[in-house]
């Protein structure tokens, strides 16, 4: 058997005093796609800039066709033909698809010139290649993000690369895309490159992968041909620990009011006749493609769409939700998709985002009083379990997970009735997900708290509501009790739909 | 999104250029002497200095900076310039021009180590040197205005060089100045670099994401020492030419200009967060606004309102580039 294509052997990596990887050993061969799993921190991205020659391993050797090389360094990597395709992308949105697609080769060529012909030429030829259809001249940032990952791998493909890392590259994708980018990825395979997947989605990992490395604190501790794992076995190998699915189950309260009826929804173009009600207590799914309204119907909620038709009524009120304040007052709170920009202060500390809605009832007279908000503050840091050892840290050094926890918490702060999470996971790891998860259910069983949860991840939507709702073009298809479906079911009722 | 709207988001030229036509359309039918030639040849003039100026801060602007030193790296070129050429005793063109384009790029590449090596933010680095460079000009050269009669005759005569005339209804002759053809070279020239050079799609880039740009291979030291230093350059030598145009050389000259140009780069569809902007936009920016500022007089307003229109001009335009590019800063 020949040398494989890239191979770790032992090796080390540490900044200052900590060890970022500790005697990795991995090796990918020609045309394999290798899945790389491993949460936020486990050193993920070290192995990737080891590999791509960003940084340099302190121990160990890196060989490639079995030859040791040293000094590795980007420009080298790349000579090897190892491609990165970073999370977002390195494109320029306000330039092209064609030049795009054109600049990398024309910089590496040595072109002082620009010659429009010859970069769409040199396009077509990459898109051609892949096999897409792609708008030469359009700008990247007028694409989706699938479009603009396609434009990514096309750049990526065109230096006739031997291995191709991407770094999770599902993570903005909706379940579609995902089937769109693994066809992608296959044939991409099927010429012999190999693709280095990282990711912490398990599903996409036994669907794609034929090997699987599993990190964990910069040291691998799985490792195997994929038939070899199954679910539990990554999830135990990435978190050390077990987390078995539970399941939401809730009993209603006899006789209790609807927290949310709402009635004929619309908004023209974008929701039609939607009707559905929320108990207290219940945790209801809302799944659906990409442009189903499933957001749209979580900013009407939330008031963003004053523009609605229908009734809405509120513990047997009816109110008429046309701005945020309004909808705040009536105990609604939502914790939308991107939390990095339009749920956080990046540039604050983790108690003011805690604090950034409940600031008018900790004021007297207009002035803040600290005691009250240090209280409340460090109250919902413990509820939450944030793991920070004080409030005064940068809200930015929180991992993903606890980042969410903290936007949720301030919502909590209010005392909501009506909890709309939209993606409540999205790029949140495995550990830190299942605490989200049980802290929700906790929430909803003991509070009493409604909760409307908008995902694309249908096991989520599954272990968590009991109810799963399914919106098509702004229409609500389907409303399920959760034991009347199940994960695989959803899934063949959404692609059938599509 | 609609037919139009995405027709101005590709070419974001065809807005301003609605907006000139519209501008120009009312004025002349408000005051048709408007038409006259001598008016327009006047706002052409007008207009070669704003919109020279203007190309560096496009240039500054693309890459995803803001300048505003230029007005003084300008004044600063002009001065130094034309002091040195009557102690010196000479009045040759090429070299006073080289001379204050010169220090304009010295200037410039000053800006360049600031922004580069310190990282520091380019309003804060050009807000530095522009004033720093304005009190070093006034503490240290001179402060005193030179006039016309002290100023170098061949710079004047070529200032004063005409390509054309006409005979206009009432038997006066209307020139058009020969220093449109200067600013028509600079322009074509700029936009021959952004356009069709690596360099110039290196300054797209740039303004498109700085780590992006570097990871797919451009030079960025390289690419912002030449933004900065052709801007200043840009500036030294619009500074000279301004002081040929007017036959004086004001130390205390283009105060406050920043904000006109800033308004006319804006205005022609540049977006002050970097990456968008073309030479054509610019140049129907530069006109668009010496044309609104200039026509106040013909439409029997106050000239004092031109501070509230340019000011008003900014909000504007800002406003609308920032609807366009809403979805790129969600």
């Amino acid at each position: 058997m020949s040398a494989p294509l890239i191979e770790l052997r032992h090796v080390g990596k540490s900044f200052a005093a900590v060890r970022a990887l500790e005697d990795v050993s991995l090796s990918i061969g020609r045309g394999e796609i290798h899945c790389l799993a491993g949460e936020n921190g486990s050193g993920k991205s070290t192995l990737i800039k080891v590999i791509s020659g960003v940084w340099q391993p302190d121990q160990g050797e890196l060989l490639i066709d079995g030859q040791r090389i040293e000094g590795m360094t980007p420009r080298a990597a790349i000579a090897h033909g190892v491609q990165v395709i970073y999370q977002d992308f390195s494109l320029f949105g306000n330039l092209s698809v064609a030049e795009n697609l054109a600049l990398s080769s024309e910089l590496q060529e040595g072109r002082k010139l620009v010659s429009w012909r010859r970069v769409r030429e040199i396009a077509r030829r990459a898109i051609d290649r892949l096999g897409v259809d792609l708008p030469l001249d359009a700008l990247v940032e007028t694409l989706p993000t699938s479009g603009k990952q396609l434009v990514a791998i096309a750049r990526a493909l065109m230096s006739d690369p031997r291995l191709l890392i991407m770094d999770e590259p599902t993570t903005a994708l909706t379940g579609r895309e995902v089937a769109a980018l693994f066809r992608v990825v296959r044939d991409i395979q099927s010429r012999g490159i190999a693709v280095l997947f990282v990711s912490h989605k398990m599903r996409e990992m036994l669907e794609i992968s034929e090997r699987l490395t599993v990190i964990r604190s910069g040291r691998v501790v799985a490792a195997g041909p994929i038939a070899e794992f199954d679910e539990a076995a990554i999830t135990r190998a990435m978190t050390g620990q077990e987390i078995a699915a539970e399941g939401y189950r809730w009993e209603p309260t006899p006789n209790a009011a609807p927290l949310l009826e709402v009635e004929n929804l619309t908004i023209p173009g974008q929701l039609e006749d939607v009707s559905l009600h929320i108990l207290p207590g219940e945790i209801v799914g809302v799944s659906g493609l990409l442009g189903s309204g499933r957001t749209e119907l979580a900013l009407a909620l939330f008031g963003m769409q004053p523009g609605y038709t229908g009734r809405i009524r509120i513990a047997g009120r009816e109110v008429r939700l046309d701005s945020v304040q309004r909808a705040i007052d009536h105990g609604i709170a939502y914790v939308p998709e991107d939390r990095l920009t339009e749920g956080l202060f990046l540039a604050q500390t983790i108690d003011r985002n805690m604090l950034a809605t409940s600031l008018g009832r900790l004021s007297r007279a207009g002035i803040i009083q600290p005691g009250r908000a240090a209280r409340d503050a460090a109250g919902m840091i413990r509820e939450m379990a944030i793991a920070t050892p004080t409030g005064d840290r940068p809200v930015t050094q929180l991992s993903g997970g606890n980042q969410q926890r903290v936007v949720i918490g301030r919502w909590l702060l209010n005392d909501p009735r009506l909890l709309i999470l939209n993606g409540p996971t999205v790029g949140v790891d495995v550990g830190s997900k299942s605490g989200i998860h049980r802290k929700i259910r906790e929430l909803a069983r003991a509070r009493g708290l409604g909760v409307l949860m908008i995902s694309d991840d249908l096991p989520e939507l599954v272990e968590n509501c009991n109810r799963i709702l399914v919106l098509h073009r702004g229409r609500l298809v389907s409303d399920t009790p959760v034991e009347a479906t199940s994960e695989t079911a959803l899934g063949e009722q959404l692609a059938a739909l599509a | 999104m609609s037919g139009i709207a995405q027709a101005f988001r590709r070419h974001p030229e065809l807005m301003v250029a609605a907006v000139l036509v519209v501008t120009v359309v009312t004025i002349g039918l408000v005051n048709p002497l408007f038409w006259q030639p001598s008016n327009l040849f006047s706002l052409l003039r007008a207009s070669v200095i704003t919109g020279i100026l203007g190309l560096a801060v496009l240039l500054v602007m693309l890459s995803g900076g803001i300048d505003v030193s230029f007005p003084a790296f300008a004044i600063a070129a002009m001065y130094l310039t034309v002091k040195a050429m009557i102690a010196w005793g000479f009045d040759s063109i090429l070299p006073a021009f080289a001379m204050a384009t010169g220090i304009g790029l010295l200037l410039g590449l000053v800006n360049a180590v600031f922004v580069h090596y310190l990282r520091m933010i380019p309003l804060i680095v050009t807000l530095g040197t522009g004033t720093a460079v304005r009190g070093f000009i006034l503490g240290v050269v001179g402060t005193s205005q030179i006039n016309i009669d002290q100023m170098p005759p061949k710079l004047i005569d070529f200032a004063r060089t005409q390509l054309f005339s006409v005979t206009q209804a009432d038997g006066s002759q209307a020139g058009l100045s020969a220093m449109v053809l200067v600013y028509a070279v600079i322009a074509l020239l700029i936009h021959l670099l952004l356009r069709h050079t690596m360099l110039g799609r290196g300054i797209y880039a740039l303004g498109g994401g700085e780590e992006a740009a570097r990871r797919v291979g451009f030079n960025i030291r390289q690419t912002t020492f030449l933004i900065y230093g052709l801007a200043g350059a840009i500036a030294g030598f619009a500074g000279l030419l301004h002081g040929a145009m007017i036959w004086t050389a004001n130390p205390r000259d283009m105060v406050g200009l920043e904000l006109d140009v800033i308004a006319a780069v804006v205005l022609g569809g540049a977006s002050i967060f970097g990456g968008r902007g073309s030479v054509i936009g610019t140049i129907l920016g530069g006109l668009t606004l010496v044309v609104i500022t200039n026509s106040l007089i013909i439409l029997g307003i106050d000239t004092t309102w031109q501070r509230v229109v340019v000011g008003l001009i900014v909000i504007a335009a800002t406003a609308a580039t920032a609807w366009r590019d809403r979805k790129r800063i969600a």
